[in-house]
């Protein structure tokens, strides 16, 4: 069964009159353990397509399955719990808590999973380790470079020990030598299990990925795999 | 929950200023409605304690209010109660402790180049028992001292101070009306009425004295009301009962004609007082609970602030996996928290005003555990339901678009 599955996915926006079809009938699936890119100019639908994916949005028509359930329909309660147990999220902005410490930030998905305090600390300070932050606990993030946020923010989508991660631009605010690092980590994360979808208009990123979709006004004009280095 | 009030906490900190200022209705507002209740509850409680320590059992009898030609006039306006009738209670009524005729007046007392204008009474020696006075120095005046007409005057303290200043004032010549008087005693302060009226500020002398030398009155031998003690507070109805059939009695009055006097029971008076005294507490804190109120919009005004100012920090909390109703719960703890906090530190505030205010104004003050637990519950009343549209607003928002928003 794969991890994601999206069948003839159709949103449509409306502005007055005038009908936006963000999305246009897209399919496509991934399975566990895959690294994808969904590539594509501003417009194309991409954004769209990752709301979609991580359940902050559903569909206009068509059927969506993570892992195994069926979002559409869903409540938002439902949707929240899907987020909190099923995907972890990176994003462009690194979008943390501005007064809280790393840790803190990390620890947040488990508040919502309801994880006692002593277990969230262990696992937070557990996945900082992992991107490599394990002296940076206690900073707040305008201490901490935007490399090391970034970082922070993926050990915030890894302590909740779920399947996706989904990651929007994940680089757009980095410099060159910072996003390789970045990417380097998402590359291990993948080796690792992990299943990385990155959303990306660099195709610098998404050479990291092992499966691109391309996205072009509203629908998938290419899925290759490519064989990475590896 | 734990983790929802340190998250509260964390944001209510990290603008003190503000919290402290959105805090700061609520405290006003429950301060006002503590200080308010308590200020009225004292009002209320040195009314009953006047009414127990003063004349329970004291029963009033005035002339009635005499219809001349068919037009009533003031009640006491009459003539109508005469030595003759006090004489007649104290022979014939059994459930009375002690009878009392009184003329009064306001006139001046001179002494040497000091004088001081106060309420003057010529009665029995009757009346100190049952107003329940005590002597500071020398004495009071006798029955027969009353009856001949002696010459000798008892002062209320506040008198024999503005008079006499620290010096003794018993043996010393005082001049009323022009009449020569000597002070025989000075009474022992009682201080204020509830009401504010100082029980000190008054002097008596025999009645006949008063009836003869000062207060001359068109028909001899009438008083302007006759005071009088019931043997015990359990019997004011059993002696108002007495008085009306003895004086009735004596005017030969029909049964169903009207009477020519009034007894009036001091408690009732009191009573009344009392009521209205409540009624005025309660005016008082309704007037600070809208001041609470008030607070309570302003913990909104800032709350929805909060939300628009925090829609990003939502927008990551959602998409992390947090449910409406948690970020409803976070924004109603921190409006339930700041009330809770404002309520807190307005029962502070309520308690020392009221300590102040009995401090510098002299009104006592009464606070009752009652008052602030209710200021306190209904300031965090206040929290919750001024806090919950600006957390129910927050739940509702679109987590795509708050995470857009910069």
């Amino acid at each position: 069964m794969s991890l994601i599955d999206a069948r003839d996915i159709v949103k449509i926006y409306r502005t007055g009159d005038v009908e936006l079809r963000a999305l246009d009938s897209v399919s496509f699936s991934i399975d566990r353990g895959e690294f994808v890119s969904i590539m594509g100019h501003s417009g194309s639908g991409k954004s769209t397509m990752m709301n979609i994916l991580g359940c902050l949005d559903v569909p206009d028509e068509g059927e969506y399955r993570l892992n195994g359930h069926s979002v559409g329909g869903m409540t938002s309660d439902s949707l929240a719990r899907i987020r909190n147990s099923t995907i972890g999220f990176v994003f462009q902005g690194f979008n943390l808590l501005p007064r809280a410490t790393a840790l803190e930030n990390v620890e947040l998905p488990l508040i919502y999973a309801g994880v006692h305090a002593r277990e969230r600390r262990e696992r937070g300070v557990s996945a900082l380790e992992r991107v490599g932050l394990a002296d940076r606990i206690g900073h707040r993030p305008n201490q901490l470079s935007g490399g090391q946020q970034q970082r922070v923010a993926i050990a915030r989508a890894l302590v909740g020990e779920t399947p996706l991660i989904l990651a929007d631009e994940p680089t757009g605010n980095l410099d060159t030598a910072t996003s390789a690092e970045i990417m380097d980590l998402f590359t291990s994360l993948n080796r690792s299990g992990k299943t990385v979808v990155l959303v990306t208009h660099e195709p610098d990123v998404a050479e990291y990925s092992a499966r691109i979709i391309r996205f072009q006004d509203g629908r998938v004009v290419s899925d290759e795999r490519r064989d990475t280095d590896a | 929950m734990l983790e929802t009030l340190r998250t509260a906490l964390r944001s209510l900190m990290s603008n003190k200023v503000r919290s402290l200022l959105t805090m700061l209705g609520i405290i006003i507002g429950t301060g006002a409605v503590i200080a308010m209740v308590a200020i009225g509850a004292g009002a209320s409680q040195s009314i009953q304690q006047f009414i127990s320590g003063v004349g329970a059992n004291i029963l009033i009898i005035m002339p009635g209010a005499p219809s001349v030609g068919g037009v009533r006039q003031q009640a006491g306006a009459g003539a109508t109660l005469t030595t003759d009738d006090a004489e007649a209670l104290q022979r014939e009524a059994y459930s009375l402790s002690g009878v009392a005729p009184e003329v009064f007046g306001r006139v001046q007392l001179v002494h040497g180049n000091m004088n001081w204008s106060t309420l003057v009474t010529g009665s029995t020696e009757d009346l100190f028992y049952i107003r329940e006075w005590k002597i500071e120095d020398g004495r009071f005046f006798f029955d027969e001292e009353a009856r001949a007409g002696t010459k000798i005057v008892v002062l209320g303290a506040t008198v024999a101070k503005n008079l006499f200043g620290e010096e003794g004032a018993i043996g010393k010549i005082i001049r009323i009306r022009n009449t020569p008087m000597e002070v025989v005693g000075v009474l022992a302060a009682k201080g204020q009425t509830p009401w504010g009226q100082d029980q000190d500020d008054t002097a008596f002398v025999p009645f006949a004295t008063a009836q003869r030398s000062l207060f001359r009155r068109g028909i001899a031998n009438s008083v302007q009301r006759i005071t009088v003690a019931a043997v015990n507070g359990d019997s004011v109805p059993e002696a108002e009962r007495e008085i009306s059939a003895i004086l009735r009695q004596r005017r030969r009055l029909e049964e169903g004609e009207e009477s020519d006097f009034d007894v009036r029971n001091m408690a009732e008076m009191l009573d009344a007082a009392a009521q209205s005294t409540r009624v005025m507490s309660l005016l008082l804190g309704a007037v600070a609970s809208v001041s609470l109120l008030v607070g309570g919009i302003g913990i909104m005004n800032i709350m929805l602030v909060s939300v628009t100012e925090r829609t990003r920090e939502i927008g990551i909390r959602m998409a992390i996996g947090a449910r409406g109703s948690d970020i409803r719960t976070q924004f109603l703890m921190e409006a339930l928290l700041l009330s809770v906090a404002g309520g807190l530190f307005g029962i502070g505030l309520g308690t020392s005003t009221s300590k102040v205010i009995t401090g510098l104004l002299g009104w006592p003050t009464v606070i009752s555990p009652g008052s602030v637990i209710l200021a306190f519950v209904f300031s965090a009343l206040v929290g919750v339901f001024f806090g919950f549209y600006p957390a129910w607003k927050a739940s509702l928002l679109n987590p795509i678009e708050a995470l857009r928003r910069e």
